[in-house]
């Protein structure tokens, strides 16, 4: 089949599409995008959040032809080509990066988290509320600690946040 | 994955009558494309349900509840003000569950049809009743520690069964007197909870009482009872797992210190959500008391057949039950 979709503000097609495929693998390896990282495929790690219709969710779990028409932002679509970010800036001051294969699912999702929040004019999101917005995003290599000090990180500065 | 056919419905008879053997319905994938992947779900065909125009939550005709749409994700249902507002152990219930990218990607139809996550069900190699009917249950002489402690069929050979219904939402809704609008090649009707949800009983590849090719269109709530709310899940972390045991409890107290109404359903102790009317019956008319709570738990609970490996859930849901009771009444 023929899947349409905006994919970081540009339409974009992918043809011979089987319906099996996830909207990760189209990214992926049909629309040169590989971000999104591919992990557990079963929604558990978060590695390939990306967002569709403004809302994260796993690639790996939604059928290519379920996101026909509809708008994704993946992680390079974050950030101007050759850019950070300030999610991105964070973690990187933070070390909150180690083998960086959870990263672009984190960045994504932490994305998300600071829109909702500071970024809608409500105060930064809590130790708790980072926490369980980072639920679904499994970090073999840091512990978390430095992802929790980038997530501070980018929160203190969101004025500044687009 | 095997091959399979993709069809995305545009309204719910569309879906019904695109619907023949082997076809499935999607809602937002979480447990279905996974099951696909493992090969426990073989569908020849999969018929999309999850854009169909099920996605409000309103008030519902007439009575003054609240009608969900079917395709309404469990986070847009969670941050519902009118949910938050009046049936906020719901709102609980579903944020309990799952990750944040789940919940916005789970649909409250699928999240009531979700399967089992028993180890031995997920994985084709072994011998399920569930998946395979008559094969054996390898959970009772093997891993059950999660799995259910009531109402199941242990001692049932080639039927036997020890799955616990996973979902957290569907506990909330069995304690709301929440009914299930479905329609179906039949036409058009209403199933309460509990009652959807089944026992394994001589048919434990059953979840629910569903006839293949209906389709769950909108969970509507009653009024919401007078009086206090809670859900309470015990897990093994502090999120993202499936419920030990949970508690899904309202109760209303008069001013004489009794108990006036109590509705009490529990999670992860059987192949259904439990609605623990023993206990809701021994609690009436009595002093909101500790002591009560505990009393009516052991009643409840004298149901209970634990396997060798999950007593201690027991004792997890008498403990459970009498704390989140004690909590409403203060």
């Amino acid at each position: 089949m023929r899947v349409t979709l905006t994919v970081n503000g540009s339409q974009r097609t992918a043809d011979d599409v089987w319906e099996g495929e996830s909207l990760l693998f189209v990214l992926r390896e049909r629309l040169a995008l590989p971000g999104s990282k591919n992990a557990c495929e079963q929604g558990e790690c978060g590695s390939c959040t990306v967002l569709l219709d403004d809302v994260p969710v796993c690639a790996c779990l939604v059928a290519a032809g379920q996101a026909a028409h509809r708008r994704v932002v993946t992680v390079e679509g974050l950030a101007p080509r050759g850019e950070l970010g300030p999610v991105q800036q964070a973690f990187l001051e933070a070390g909150a990066v180690q083998c960086g294969f959870c990263t672009p699912g984190l960045i994504v999702q932490v994305h998300d988290l600071l829109r909702r929040t500071a970024g809608a004019g409500l105060p930064p999101p809590g130790d708790a509320d980072i926490r369980e917005a980072l639920a679904g995003n499994l970090c073999r290599c840091t512990g978390y600690e430095k992802i929790l000090d980038a997530v501070r990180l980018a929160a203190s500065r969101l004025p500044v946040m687009p | 994955m095997r091959p399979f056919a993709y069809f995305r419905a545009e309204d719910p008879a569309d879906a019904v009558a695109r619907f023949g053997p082997g076809a499935m319905y999607l809602g937002g994938g979480t447990n279905l494309v996974d099951l696909m992947r493992l090969g426990v779900a073989r569908p020849g065909l999969l018929v999309d349900v999850s854009r169909l125009p099920l996605d409000r939550v309103g008030p519902a005709a007439g009575g003054g509840g609240l009608l969900i749409g079917a395709a309404v994700r469990n986070s847009d249902l969670a941050a519902h003000p009118l949910v938050r507002e009046r049936y906020p152990m719901l709102a609980r219930a579903v944020l309990s569950g799952a990750s944040g990218q789940i919940r916005n990607m789970a649909t409250v139809g699928g999240n009531l049809l979700q399967r089992t996550r028993c180890a031995y069900f997920q994985d084709v190699s072994m011998p399920c009743n569930k998946r395979a009917p008559g094969s054996g249950c390898p959970a009772i002489a093997g891993d059950h520690e999660n799995l259910a402690i009531i109402g199941h069929s242990a001692g049932a050979g080639g039927s036997a069964c020890v799955a616990t219904h996973p979902s957290d939402m569907a506990v909330a809704l069995t304690a709301l007197d929440a009914r299930v609008h479905v329609t179906g090649a039949a036409g058009d009707r209403v199933i309460p909870m509990p009652g959807l949800h089944r026992l394994p009983g001589a048919e434990p590849d059953r979840d629910t009482v569903l006839e293949a090719g209906d389709l769950i269109t909108a969970v509507e709530l009653p009024p919401p009872p007078p009086g206090r709310s809670l859900y309470r899940k015990v897990r093994e972390r502090a999120s993202f797992a499936f419920a030990l045991v949970s508690a899904a409890a309202l109760l209303d107290v008069a001013g004489d210190g009794t108990t006036r109404g109590c509705k009490l359903a529990l999670g992860g102790v059987a192949h259904a959500p439990w609605r623990a009317y023993t206990a809701e019956r021994a609690v009436a008319g009595l002093p909101a008391t500790a002591s009560a709570f505990s009393a009516a738990a052991d009643a409840e609970l004298a149901q209970a057949r634990p396997l060798p490996g999950n007593a201690h859930k027991v004792a997890l849901a008498r403990g459970l039950i009498t704390a989140v009771l004690e909590e409403l009444s203060r």
